[in-house]
């Protein structure tokens, strides 16, 4: 488990420039009927959306229903390359599904060599005396959307990197629309913050075409979705000290979401 | 007689609506009635009025409301919103052939004066998806009377507005 904890954080780390890609895929996003159903696949690889390198841990995974409380996981299950689960959706509204890391990377030099180390917060004390440790503390957010009935609007959290759909619904987009999203940090707008989208089943094409924008001032971007489909979008800041536990820390947050776009 | 009242705010007077929707007979290996809806929309393409939708109602459970959100525009647009089955707007689904949609229990709100259109979507299980749209100006005084005809799904839509003598 925990060389498996270690590969996942080093995928989630490197989430741009490694080809590496974390994603969640929901098999519908907008659903009807009474009780509806989903199902979840999550995967750390180069494709999208096909799982062919990595099965992220099933504890990672939470569901959060339209009430901000926690629905219970069912059926989960780690493959090979893989990890899978369901989701009841018993109330009508928005389900925000998928996981955050939170880990602090620490480097140092002893006897002339160079060390490192990759750890949750509250194992810190394993290397916070050594000698000129430097940290680097890095966050990130892999999610996807679910509404059953009609849609509320996911609850902005305050930490970390994020988006505010105030404006446009996760769950309301359609081909030729565009979108308009805030890209926030701690709950305050992310400006000048460079936002990756890409759809799927790039694996049958020979360009990966990505659409590239930039947050403004206010931390809003729009993306115009050229067709329907299923697309990943990335994005990551790096910059900032903070301390943590008296050592100073580099800050770096990873945002990472997957929707998916009907035909109109 | 398919025949309603649209309660027109100022100008006053009622109007009568008929609308008759043709379902194409389709040679495939499997068939399923499709879903179908249909609304008025204002210009700014929300919804001024459902008129109908044709789902599985028959089923225990509400079952058939599972496929709802595959009339993708209805949904996104009013269906999402609304607590079914609705007397008057919920309705079986239809075999191939042409049919008058059930308007006489339907209570529709005002329409006022301005450009409308009228839009049908049809949705099939392991089949296709179409919407016939057939835009419309209504004064309350000039009766309207249109057609249109779909490609895969749906064959003639035909639509008259007429008001009351």
């Amino acid at each position: 488990m925990k060389v498996h904890t270690i590969l996942l954080a080093a995928a989630l780390a490197l989430p741009t420039a490694s080809a590496h890609r974390f994603w969640i895929v929901p098999s519908s996003t907008v659903l009807s009927g009474e009780e509806p159903w989903v199902c979840f696949d999550a995967a750390v690889s180069n494709n999208l959306f096909f799982p062919n390198h990595h099965a992220p841990e099933l504890e990672a995974f939470s569901a959060t229903g339209p009430d901000g409380k926690i629905v219970e996981l069912q059926n989960g299950q780690v493959g090979k390359y893989r990890t899978t689960f369901d989701l009841p959706l018993a109330t009508p509204g928005t389900y925000r599904v998928g996981t955050v890391r939170a880990l602090l990377f620490a480097r140092w030099e002893e006897n002339g060599e160079r060390q490192s180390w990759r750890g949750p917060a509250d194992r810190l004390d394993e290397v916070k005396d050594k000698p000129g440790v430097t940290l680097m503390d890095n966050s990130s957010r892999v999610e996807t959307f679910v509404t059953a009935g009609e849609p509320t609007t996911p609850a902005v959290l305050g930490k970390g990197l994020e988006i505010d759909f105030t404006e446009t619904h996760p769950n309301d987009l359609f081909a030729g629309e565009t979108a308009s999203f805030t890209l926030l940090q701690d709950g305050k707008p992310a400006s000048g913050v460079e936002v990756t989208v890409i759809r799927g089943d790039d694996r049958y094409r020979n360009e990966v075409g990505e659409i590239q924008v930039t947050t403004d001032e206010t931390g809003s971007f729009q993306i115009t979705w050229p067709e329907a489909g299923r697309y990943w979008l990335n994005t990551s800041v790096e910059g900032g000290t903070r301390e943590i536990s008296g050592i100073p820390a580099s800050v770096r947050s990873a945002y990472t979401a997957t929707f998916e776009v009907l035909p109109e | 007689m398919k025949r309603l009242l649209l309660l027109l705010p100022a100008a006053a007077g009622a109007a009568d609506l008929e609308i008759s929707i043709e379902i194409p007979r389709l040679q495939v290996a499997e068939y399923h009635r499709p879903y179908v809806a249909a609304w008025i929309e204002k210009p700014d393409r929300s919804v001024a009025a459902n008129l109908t939708v044709w789902y599985d109602t028959g089923m225990k459970d509400q079952e058939g409301e599972k496929w709802l959100k595959d009339l993708r525009q209805w949904w996104r647009k009013s269906g999402r919103k609304l607590d079914l089955p609705i007397d008057g707007l919920s309705s079986p689904t239809r075999p191939a052939g042409k049919h008058p949609v059930p308007l006489d229990t339907l209570e529709l709100p005002a329409l006022s004066e301005g450009q409308y259109t009228l839009v049908v979507e049809a949705s099939r299980e392991v089949g296709g998806r179409e919407m016939v749209r057939i835009p419309f100006a209504w004064d309350g005084a000039q009766a309207v009377e249109q057609k249109s005809t779909g490609k895969s799904e749906l064959g003639e839509v035909t639509f008259a507005l007429r008001p009351t003598p």
